[in-house]
């Protein structure tokens, strides 16, 4: 009886992780690659995040904001204070009334440079502005992306990588690009990433694959910076419980032995 | 009695308030039968969960924001910002599914070993009311984050309530405090989230009272007969306890720092947009069962009855089954006048209640699927099951099943099992 | 469990498993204290959980740029949620200052600056709370052209020192640097 159960219930968790995997709506399913954030040990590559920040920063950032991050999270990805800081002091973000009471001042709002503790610049001042610049579609903030789409970075980089020619027949419409990945195939976003058009700080390449993938893991790391202290954290408390749960059975054992 | 306690502040405390007194007899030499399965350590997991997530929920809700402006991003705050913020919302996440997990295997066990029959119906009973807390408490507790399935689960489940005749739009409304889900619905949300697990606290108190009174069921569904067949609760269930939540915890954990998104819908990652609806709308999977039967209920109803038009619309109907499927097990005790409580002795039933399982099972695929084609068959038909089951299956096998023979007592069954 | 002397039926403490007894003591021993273990390991997440976040921590220092404030002016800016008064003294302010110690707090005026001409402290009177006056020019400055608190009182002199009135002590120096010449960080 005992293993029947047991199929039954394996069985419905597997019914509903399949109903995960199926819903995924009408884009062509993206091909699982490999991050270094992957499985139990998964950890984060400071290398390729930095890198990432280049392409999220030079080309991503000028449609999509990353509301969640703060200038001073660029500390985590291997960026010193200073750095930090300088990058920061290279933005400018929306400074409060000024001793007038005005907030704009000839129409444009009052700037500052952006300190360490401040969120990330964002490119527009509202969704309405968003829109109005891109022809009515609204670029999605970026800072949970690989949490709030099937697939997660995966996806992001089968999509950033899946500019083609539409099919002969296929009614593209103005103003739309051609995306296998995309639900509906037809995207807002023209082909973000162009080879060489931005430089790496550390030489690498920068190839649409290499831009691809840097910026997906940027992604992955911007909506889950806990990941690397999750998953160290994990394997200790697991190694601490399978111990514990072996001495909890060995006593079992042992004083249920006079149970007859 | 009052036990003699040798601690003299125990004893002082003791011969004021028996509080010593209670826990030695509920949780020390509380008889228990001496035959209990690993099934039946689901309950004191389930009450080791409440309190994991009243915990906590505690210490979230003392960085929580709920306002609809502020209520996503003071969920990522706790996910970023806070110490160990992202550990806390995370247990409380998958908490939930666990806890899930838990009352049903609890609740299947007691639909297997017949720990609903007589005497102790009111314990099921008691039972049932904590399930639906539950399932109240997790309803408000997902719309909390305010990411596109909170927003949208929100709206569609409150509009449930429209069906109700002539002062439907009045109920909603009042649901809401306003005319669509908006601030005033997530801040009572939030206050009712963090009133009901003491609710379930209570009915948890009222469940173990009736509990201690008739004591627990067992594998045989046999009373228990004199001290041979009963083992007290500590150390023998303490340490079996014990164990079970060892390896419950490992699964838990496991799920809580490798696969914590796992149970979760990624449309919860993106901010709630009243002018945006998900392509599809899903609930947490445990409520998916409960969501087929919902939409299992055809358009035509009208059309086939007939005569229930006039009092009952199709959308109507769709609500009442949903909700008749949980308030008909409050009547399970009485659907099945089996005297028999074991399904080891009623060989047709034992069947019967895999089915049903395997029922209950397969309508929790169809509520994760579009409503559509093939689905929607097998929803309804399941769905036309599940109350097949409940009001015929079990009355018909109570009457007319023919049990096999029990054994005399606990003790003898397993002395005859170990000699075998 | 120790301290009840009523054995129950069947419990395993019988005579006859006195070898078993042992290894199950060392057991039961080895179980709880790993057991007591994780347990506190587990409530320390919950007791962190408090602490001031990470959004918090970023925002405990304040930079001050000190060049748009003349002499004798004042200026209020906040640091940990908490109003600190920086003042540019005047040279005559700067004498006053220097020429006692105070009575109640006694303190020299140059333990109480960094730079002359700056006084920085934190603007919350240390005798139940309130924010003492004296920061705009119409403000009334007390008896000790300080500052003066309007719930109780009390006078501070031009190096923040408490002359009269139930404040206590002075007013309170924050921990803060000069990191140019004419730019502080507080904290």
């Amino acid at each position: 009886m005992k293993t029947q159960v047991l199929a039954a219930i394996l069985g419905g968790l597997l019914a509903f992780g399949a109903i995960q995997a199926a819903s995924a709506a009408e884009g062509q399913a993206a091909p699982k690659l490999k991050w270094t954030t992957d499985g139990v040990t998964g950890h984060f590559d400071r290398a390729e995040l930095k890198r990432g920040w280049t392409v999220y920063k030079q080309v991503c950032a000028s449609c999509h904001s990353a509301h969640q991050l703060y200038y001073r999270n660029l500390t985590d990805i291997g960026f010193s204070e200073a750095e930090a800081k300088a990058i920061a002091a290279g933005d400018s973000v929306p400074a409060g009334p000024n001793e007038a009471g005005e907030t704009h001042v000839d129409g444009s709002p009052i700037m500052r440079p952006a300190l360490l503790s401040d969120k990330l610049a964002a490119p527009y001042a509202n969704a309405n502005a968003a829109r109005a610049a891109n022809n009515g579609a609204l670029p999605p903030d970026l800072s949970l992306i690989t949490k709030a789409r099937k697939g997660g970075a995966d996806y992001i980089h089968a999509l950033l990588t899946g500019y083609k020619e539409p099919p002969a027949g296929f009614q593209l419409q103005q103003g739309m690009a051609f995306n296998a990945y995309f639900p509906g195939f037809q995207i807002a976003m023209p082909a973000p990433l162009v080879e060489g058009a931005i430089s790496f700080d550390d030489g690498t390449n920068a190839t649409v694959a290499q831009m691809a993938r840097d910026v997906s893991a940027f992604l992955i790391w911007s909506a889950e910076p806990e990941l690397e202290d999750r998953k160290r954290m994990g394997i200790k408390i697991l190694a601490f419980l399978l111990v514990f749960t072996a001495l909890l059975y060995a006593l079992k054992r042992k004083i249920w032995a006079d149970v007859h | 009695m009052a036990t003699q306690f040798k601690n003299p502040v125990v004893r002082w405390i003791d011969h004021r308030l028996p509080i010593f007194t209670f826990m030695e007899h509920s949780a020390v030499s509380y008889p228990t039968p001496k035959n209990l399965s690993y099934w039946w350590n689901f309950g004191s997991l389930a009450g080791i969960i409440l309190v994991i997530m009243i915990a906590t929920g505690v210490f979230l809700a003392m960085q929580y924001t709920p306002h609809t402006a502020m209520a996503f991003d003071s969920v990522e705050r706790i996910m970023r910002d806070v110490n160990y913020g992202w550990l806390l919302r995370y247990l409380h996440m998958n908490g939930a599914s666990m806890f899930f997990i838990v009352i049903y295997i609890h609740m299947f066990r007691g639909m297997y070993y017949g720990s609903y029959k007589e005497p102790r119906e009111i314990l099921w009973i008691i039972g049932v009311l904590i399930f639906l807390a539950m399932m109240a408490t997790a309803f408000v507790g997902y719309t909390l984050p305010w990411g596109q399935m909170s927003f949208w689960g929100a709206t569609v489940i409150t509009n449930l309530f429209s069906v109700v005749p002539v002062v439907g739009t009045v109920i909603v409304e009042w649901l809401w405090g306003g005319f669509s889900v908006d601030n005033p619905t997530l801040n009572r949300f939030f206050a009712l989230h963090y009133l009901l697990p003491f609710v379930i606290f209570a009915l948890v108190f009222l469940h173990l009272w009736a509990l201690h009174t008739h004591k627990s069921n067992n594998p045989l569904g046999i009373d228990v007969k004199g001290d041979k067949d009963e083992i007290p609760f500590h150390p023998y269930y303490t340490i079996k306890d014990s164990f079970g939540l060892g390896v419950f915890l490992i699964v838990y954990l496991g799920f809580t720092f490798f696969a914590p998104n796992f149970f979760g819908e990624p449309d919860n990652y993106i901010p709630a947009d009243p002018l945006v609806t998900p392509a599809h709308i899903v609930p947490e999977w445990y409520f998916l069962p409960f969501y087929a039967m919902l939409r299992a209920v055809p358009d035509n109803f009208i059309d086939v009855f007939g005569i229930l038009p006039i009092i009952i619309s199709a959308k109507a109907a769709g609500v009442v089954v949903m909700f008749g499927s949980i308030i008909l097990l409050i009547f399970l005790p009485w659907l099945d006048s089996s005297k028999v409580r074991s399904s080891q002795f009623r060989p047709v039933f034992k069947w019967a209640f895999w089915l049903f399982l395997l029922d209950c099972i397969v309508l929790g695929y169809v509520g994760g699927q579009p409503a559509e084609g093939a689905m929607l068959t097998i929803g309804r038909l399941c769905t036309f099951w599940y109350f097949f089951h409940l009001l015929v299956v079990v009355p018909f096998l109570g009457k007319y099943e023919k049990t096999r023979p029990l054994p005399e007592s606990i003790s003898a069954a397993v002395t005859a099992k170990e000699s075998k | 469990m120790a301290d009840h002397s009523s054995t129950a039926p069947g419990t395993a403490h019988s005579a006859d498993h006195g070898h078993d007894d042992g290894r199950r003591d060392f057991l039961l021993l080895s179980t709880l204290a790993v057991g007591a273990v994780g347990a506190g390991l587990a409530a320390w997440p919950f007791i962190d959980t408090m602490n001031p976040s990470k959004d918090v921590l970023a925002l405990a220092t304040t930079e001050v740029d000190l060049s748009p404030i003349s002499e004798g002016q004042s200026i209020t800016v906040i640091w940990r949620g908490k109003p600190v008064f920086v003042r540019r003294r005047t040279k005559a302010e700067i004498t006053e200052a220097k020429k006692t110690l105070g009575e109640k707090d006694p303190e020299a005026d140059d333990k109480r600056t960094k730079k002359p001409e700056w006084l920085v402290v934190i603007g919350i009177c240390t005798h139940l709370g309130c924010i003492p006056l004296g920061q705009k020019t119409g403000d009334p400055k007390g008896d000790y052209n300080g500052w003066f608190c309007p719930c109780h009182g009390s006078a501070y002199d031009t190096s923040g020192r408490i002359r009269k009135g139930p404040a206590p002590t002075n007013l309170a120096v924050p921990p803060y640097e000069f990191t140019g010449d004419t730019t502080i960080r507080i904290g």
